[in-house]
């Protein structure tokens, strides 16, 4: 009988095995530039410019409750000017990558899923290794990649169209002027606040396609294991930008 | 030649090639029968690699192939046609670019692959649906672009995973006939997994039945045809053995 130290240590050694072949065919994969360097564009088009509608949609909500908001909770307690300050601050640090990150998500993450899923069940994934591609290389480095580049794109156009809601609610609906909401705007604002947000898009790109990457390539069991991995890949892709968005406020701020 | 050499491979509990030895012949084409869910397909895809054995090896020319590196591999593949039995042909891709993809690695100059492309549609009778999309060809009009796709790269071995099924009677015959003109002028060796007679004696010169993860009997057509072994027999006459029978009798109508 196997003693508990064997067994562990038996597990540790399948584990760094693993990842260890993990990390080499990630590397091989990268390193076959001219299999995924032609697919790079179409699916920054596709996963990035494509989802630019939905994210704009959801960033003028956001700016327009946020102006709202923060007219209701300073109404007699702090100067209005400070609406600006607030819809500028929340927009671009926090509310502007997460949510358009979790919108993505649903739309980027489920739509790669659901794509590799259907690809492995009707063999198309066998088919591109039989035709000495690597499946890691031609399908998982571009969407990857697209999202590491495309994610923080669409967020700063989410930032720039949120605060403009935001300032467009406060001067119709608020009584205040644009020069008061500007001054709050800028009463704050450090080029971190930009950057910060950014960054947290594209490592929530990266997460999200990877996630999709992952659950689509590992489907079984046809049209329920697309549907399974397809729900799981968005969960997943969610979670991750829970998770990434309180690493990086503890790493940065 | 490929050679299986006491191959064993399991899913989960389930033990799907128990110890499979069978030589595989240049030049001709083996035909590999057996009932449904006996692992047929599963001894097709490790000779190309897809799948590894859990004991045993397949060898393609004496070279391991579970041993290669990933570019011994793809130049494995590069020799080795696969046609899935759905075709797997690339859902976004047209009919010529389906094609294109598995010359764009050969080495080939745009001249040539748009030659190659030409000569393989014509050779299954599919000339001038080069612009065509997967979604708008018939069932046999996809296996016959499968077989166009393998054929493209003049690979030494092409192997057939259930070509004719799920296809009217006529179709199965083109698709024979496709078979047996890509042997005749490419001179191709085939390795053809079915269970349709019809097909495994038009277009075998040998027949290998594989039965409870072993081969029960291999053979020349004429050899299989005078079996006195009485599970052979029961397959190729299409008879069903008294366990089926059971089966069947405990079925509710």
């Amino acid at each position: 009988m196997t003693s508990p130290t064997a067994a562990s240590s038996h597990r540790l050694e399948r584990s760094i095995t693993r990842l260890g072949r993990a990390g080499l065919a990630t590397v091989q994969a990268v390193a076959d530039v001219r299999t995924w360097a032609p697919h790079v564009i179409p699916q920054m088009r596709r996963l990035g410019v494509d989802s630019v509608p939905i994210a704009l949609f959801i960033a003028i909500f956001t700016g327009i409750v946020l102006s709202l908001l923060s007219k209701y909770i300073f109404t007699g307690a702090v100067p209005l000017y400070f609406v600006g300050a607030l819809v500028g601050k929340t927009v671009m640090m926090e509310l502007g990558p997460v949510l358009t990150g979790l919108v993505l998500a649903g739309r980027v993450g489920a739509n790669i899923a659901a794509e590799l899923g259907t690809m492995r069940v009707t063999e198309q994934v066998d088919a591109l290794e039989t035709l000495a591609y690597n499946p890691r290389s031609y399908l998982v480095v571009p969407r990857v990649l697209a999202g590491v580049f495309m994610f923080p794109v669409v967020t700063a156009l989410a930032m720039g169209v949120g605060v403009a809601a935001g300032w467009v609610t406060a001067i119709n609906l608020l009584d205040l002027s644009t020069l008061e909401f500007v001054k709050g705007l800028r009463l704050f604002y450090r080029f971190k606040d930009i950057w910060f947000g950014l960054l947290k898009a594209a490592s929530f790109g990266a997460a999200v396609t990877l996630a999709g990457c992952v659950q689509g390539l590992g489907t079984r069991g046809g049209a329920e294991g697309v549907g399974r991995n397809t729900t799981r890949a968005v969960v997943l892709g969610c979670e991750a930008i829970l998770v990434l968005d309180a690493f990086w406020a503890l790493v940065l701020l | 030649m490929i050679r299986f050499t006491e191959v064993h491979k399991g899913f989960g509990p389930k033990v799907v090639l128990d110890g499979l030895t069978l030589d595989i012949p240049e030049g001709k084409t083996t035909v590999l029968i057996g009932f449904s869910g006996t692992g047929k397909s599963v001894a097709l895809k490790h000779i190309v690699g897809l799948l590894a054995p859990d004991q045993g090896a397949v060898s393609v020319e004496g070279r391991i192939v579970h041993e290669l590196s990933p570019e011994g591999l793809a130049e494995l593949r590069s020799q080795v046609g696969y046609v899935f039995q759905f075709a797997a042909l690339f859902d976004s891709l047209s009919v010529e670019d389906n094609i294109r993809l598995g010359l764009a690695r050969r080495g080939l100059d745009r001249y040539e692959i748009e030659d190659r492309i030409r000569d393989s549609l014509a050779l299954v009778d599919l000339a001038g649906a080069e612009e065509r999309f997967p979604a708008e060809l018939s069932g046999g009009m996809r296996k016959r672009v499968g077989i166009a796709r393998a054929i493209a790269f003049r690979p030494r071995y092409i192997l057939y995973d259930e070509p004719t099924t799920g296809l009217d009677p006529v179709t199965s015959a083109v698709i024979d006939e496709l078979m047996v003109r890509a042997r005749r002028e490419l001179g191709v060796t085939g390795v053809v997994v079915t269970h349709d007679m019809r097909s495994a004696y038009t277009v075998g010169d040998r027949i290998a039945m594989l039965y409870h993860g072993r081969i029960r009997q291999v053979g020349t057509i004429d050899e299989i045809r005078q079996t006195d072994d009485p599970v052979v027999r029961n397959f190729i006459e299409g008879r069903p053995t008294e366990d089926d029978r059971r089966l069947l009798e405990g079925t509710p109508s």
